[in-house]
């Protein structure tokens, strides 16, 4: 039985569930008994949520449980010797056993045959297993549940006591992706560092990630320096700030302070559809348009321009930030009390001297929030540079010449295959780990900036 | 003070005042040619995409015409190989063509699907004895470059893939009348392939689909019933603030970092299967709940004082005059908010490249744990391709994701709209 129909099943009962709690709580409101406390649908959501949120639990958990003891009854069946393997070689062999269960592989040899064999049997027992256990606790808890519906039981006040409790752990996941990105990537990334040193990570000017796959292989041992990748994505970053800053605070300061209503209305949209573009689709015009247009323009002039420079991807990037930065400033400027402006206005400034005079220092830190959270942006930006930039890690300041960029290389390096034990894979998590405290920073001051000005004027 | 004191005075008021009057103009100018590059620059994408992908929606193909006789009849009883009949049908223009070199680069102007599309036309719509069959099949992926970029008027750009013998029959063909272009119905109808000719979008819709209704029955339930938490219960504190910064600075982390977490919790530690829209759907979802729990408190805050507190007055409980008056007063807001986050997550590719979804995969998935691969990310591997074929393929489906995209736009400001006229 798939996860999903046992989920159906559950859901479905748990509806049935409701209707019985409903209909015995009706018939349990006797001029005998006095009259029910909570009307009769509260003890069916009773019971229906009695029904279904234990034997979701049970179910969660299993199904996170379940790998775990699977493998590790495997390991138990291994022939002697095999459970001293390294983990990446004992890693290889369970999923290669997986594999051969669920019919992927072409390997035949008999004890593979044998042990995939138990694989599935074990498979089939385990769900067999959890089936039984989350129906048990479905019905015991809908029994439970059931029993203790009486006239003067309070069924409403203990399911919206329920209901506030799963509210609020729903309100937890966001707190939970977070950690869970920190923990993750912070986990893997210490095992890189058992690998290589952080000094050498951090100052090291050489990026080439190549080791070797087999132990025999004479290659190099790859280095893991992420100087030239800071310094590829500072470049691809500043050009980007030199596009998207004056275009989007030029639009926002025009949307907030000479606009008309009206195209105000149509403007601000039409800009948002702009945010809304796929990134892969601006990447797509990156590489096919703007790469080699600023190539053949520069050959124009005579400059020796990389058709994937770093010129044309920030560009690019520029153009996709224009929209966070003009509506952040829109709303920066907007914000500020139009009983500055008129004072101002009444001492004979002009509306741009308001502006550049009042209103723009009024709103300078929240201007400064939407220039770090643009930032955080386009060191983040991943499609348009996997698109459009190099591979090759140059350590240069010239924005003619091709780049890469930190995020590309998290993405080149986790694409396709990868061993979880070697140093080019778990160097990408090293990298995840730099970008995410990089932006997190910038993200929490930023908003922090933004919040703070926003709270002022209010 | 002397007149012409005065005078001097006023001619520099009135310089100083023109200048920073020409200030103001310029000011509001840059501004205004600022918002314009802006916006032309969405029309410059449309309409790049629609010019480079407009031919990626059509086809060339080749008529073939299969007289009555041993080759029809073996095709119908399973015993002839339809390539073989989808040739010797080709090789009926060109009797001249012999010696084996020849003969291969004749095939070559069919693509290798030829026979399976012969043979699939007689099973859909069989035949009447006597009558020789007439179908239309692509021709190989040159032939289609060839031909496109000859009928766009650009003749020098692509004859890399034809000799001057297979170009003289492409022209004899041309003369026949036997190539045209049609619509392509294969860039709809196919999952990904390595050759252009077959290849289509229909694999990566289905996956972007599949993967859009995980972020949906995740993400929308959980975001709201998060965002009536904050709103409606949390007491301001430590816990409330700290949900709070780490909602919005969710929304703000490189979505490729969201792959990390995905490729890591759920397929190393949770061992769910690589490639699936299950998993690229709940790494979506994670990515879409901020947008979702931001856009639901500010609708759910927009609701009304005296509504709330009417509803408490005549008797109902908190969660009654949530359930009962706040949230359906606030459900038009919430969805447009849930359509934006939806939108963002289906043009998503960065963290779905990480937990696999960038595998060739040819089938059309059809459950959430198939291997699947989305539309933004088939752009990505079609634009990686360098076979000119692809880019056409590529563009046009920029175009189809852009529409997708547009359409939820438009839903999301009709909502906006209905809900501020009510």
């Amino acid at each position: 039985m798939s996860s999903l129909s046992l989920l159906l099943i559950l859901l479905a009962s748990s509806v049935l569930a409701f209707e019985l709690g409903r209909r015995r709580a009706s018939v349990a409101a006797t001029p005998a008994g006095g009259k029910l406390h909570s009307l009769p649908r509260y003890h069916g959501y009773f019971v229906g949520l009695a029904c279904l949120v234990p034997a979701l639990a049970v179910l969660c958990a299993w199904s996170i449980l379940e790998p775990k003891i699977i493998v590790a009854l495997l390991v138990d069946q291994l022939p002697p010797g095999a459970a001293e393997l390294p983990a990446s070689e004992l890693g290889l062999l369970i999923s290669s056993i997986r594999n051969a269960a669920t019919g992927f592989s072409i390997l035949s040899q008999d004890q593979l045959a044998l042990l995939s064999e138990s694989y599935r049997q074990l498979k089939s027992a385990g769900r067999q297993v959890a089936v039984a256990a989350v129906f048990a606790t479905a019905v015991v808890s809908t029994a439970v549940a059931f029993r203790s519906i009486r006239p003067d039981f309070h069924a409403r006040n203990i399911v919206e006591r329920g209901v506030e409790k799963l509210l609020l752990a729903t309100s937890l996941v966001a707190l939970l992706a977070t950690l869970g990105i920190l923990f993750s990537v912070l986990f893997e990334a210490i095992r890189f560092f058992q690998l290589v040193s952080p000094a050498e990570f951090l100052l090291g000017l050489e990026w080439s990630p190549q080791t070797a796959i087999r132990e025999d292989q004479v290659a190099s041992s790859g280095q893991f320096g992420i100087v030239p990748l800071l310094t590829g994505t500072l470049l691809v970053t500043v050009v980007a700030m030199a596009v998207a800053v004056p275009i989007g605070l030029l639009s926002g300061v025009y949307l907030a302070e000479f606009s008309g209503r009206r195209f105000r209305q149509a403007a601000r949209p039409a800009l948002e559809i702009l945010a809304g573009v796929p990134t892969v689709v601006f990447g797509f015009f990156a590489a096919l348009i703007v790469g080699p247009a600023v190539h053949s323009v520069g050959e124009s002039v005579g400059l020796e321009i990389a058709s994937s420079s770093a010129l044309a991807v920030g560009l690019v990037i520029g153009i996709m930030i224009v929209p966070l930065i003009s509506s952040l400033a829109d709303d920066a400027l907007r914000a500020v009390p139009s009983a500055q402006r008129e004072a101002a206005l009444a001492l004979g400034a002009t509306r741009a001297e308001v502006v550049t005079g009042v209103v723009i220092p009024a709103a300078l830190p929240a201007l400064a929030g939407a220039l770090l959270l643009a930032i955080s942006r386009a060191i983040g930006e991943t499609m348009i540079v996997l698109m459009a930039a190099g591979l090759a890690a140059n350590l240069t300041a010239n924005p003619f010449a091709s780049v890469t960029t930190v995020t590309v290389q998290i993405v080149t390096i986790l694409v396709g295959d990868q061993a979880f034990d070697s140093a080019r894979t778990l160097s990408a998590f090293a990298l995840g780990f730099v970008l995410f405290v990089l932006t997190l920073v910038l993200n929490v001051v930023g908003l922090r900036f933004v919040a703070s000005y926003r709270s002022r004027y209010e | 003070m002397s007149s012409t004191a005065r005078d001097t005075l006023n001619a520099r008021v009135a310089a100083r005042l023109q200048r920073r009057r020409r200030t103001q103009r310029l000011i509001k100018r840059m501004g205004l040619l600022a918002i314009l590059l802006g916006i032309s620059v969405i029309g410059l994408l449309f309409a790049s995409a629609l010019l480079h992908g407009f031919s990626g929606f059509m086809q060339v193909q080749i008529r073939l015409e299969i007289a009555p006789g041993r080759d029809l009849v073996g095709l119908l009883d399973g015993t002839a190989d339809p390539d073989a009949v989808a040739f010797r049908a080709l090789r009926q223009h060109f009797p001249g063509v012999e010696s084996r070199t020849d003969r291969r680069a004749l095939r070559q102007l069919l693509s290798i699907d030829a026979g399976n599309q012969l043979a699939g036309y007689l099973l859909k719509h069989g035949h009447s004895p006597g009558e020789p069959v007439r179908l239309r099949v692509a021709a190989s992926s040159s032939v289609d470059m060839f031909l496109k970029n000859r009928w766009r008027g650009n003749v020098e750009s692509v004859q890399c893939c034809l000799d001057d013998r297979q170009l003289g029959w492409v022209e004899a063909l041309v003369d026949d009348g036997a190539l045209s272009l049609h619509f392509n119905t294969a860039f709809w109808s196919n999952g990904d392939s390595r050759e252009a000719e077959l290849a289509g979008i229909r694999g990566a819709i289905a996956g972007s689909l599949l993967m859009i209704a995980v972020t949906f029955v995740l993400a929308f339930p959980a975001g709201v019933a998060a965002a009536i938490y904050l709103e409606e219960f949390a007491v301001k504190g430590r816990l409330a603030d700290l949900i709070e910064i780490t909602v919005n600075n969710l929304a703000a982390v490189p979505t490729v970092v969201f792959g990390l977490l995905g490729l890591v919790v759920f397929i190393e530690w949770f061992g769910m299967p690589r490639s699936a829209p299950l998993v690229g759907g709940t790494v979506l979802a994670l990515l879409t709940l901020p947008v979702v729990i931001i856009g639901a408190r500010a609708s759910i805050r927009a609701v009304p004082r005296s509504i709330r507190e009417a509803a408490l007055a005549l008797g109902a409980s908190r969660m009654q005059m949530i359930a009962h008056h706040v949230l359906p007063q606030a459900m038009p807001g919430i969805l447009t908010g849930t359509i934006i986050g939806l939108g963002r997550a289906l043009g998503e590719s960065a963290p779905l490249l990480l937990i696999g979804m960038v595998a060739f995969i040819a089938d059309v998935p059809a459950a959430v744990t198939d291997p699947a691969t989305a539309l933004p990310v088939q752009i990505y591997l079609w634009s990686a391709s360098p076979e000119q074929a692809f880019v056409e393929k590529t563009a046009a489906a920029v175009v189809v994701l852009m529409l997708f995209l547009l359409l939820m736009n438009l839903a999301a400001i009709a909502l906006r709209n209905r809900l501020d006229r009510r």
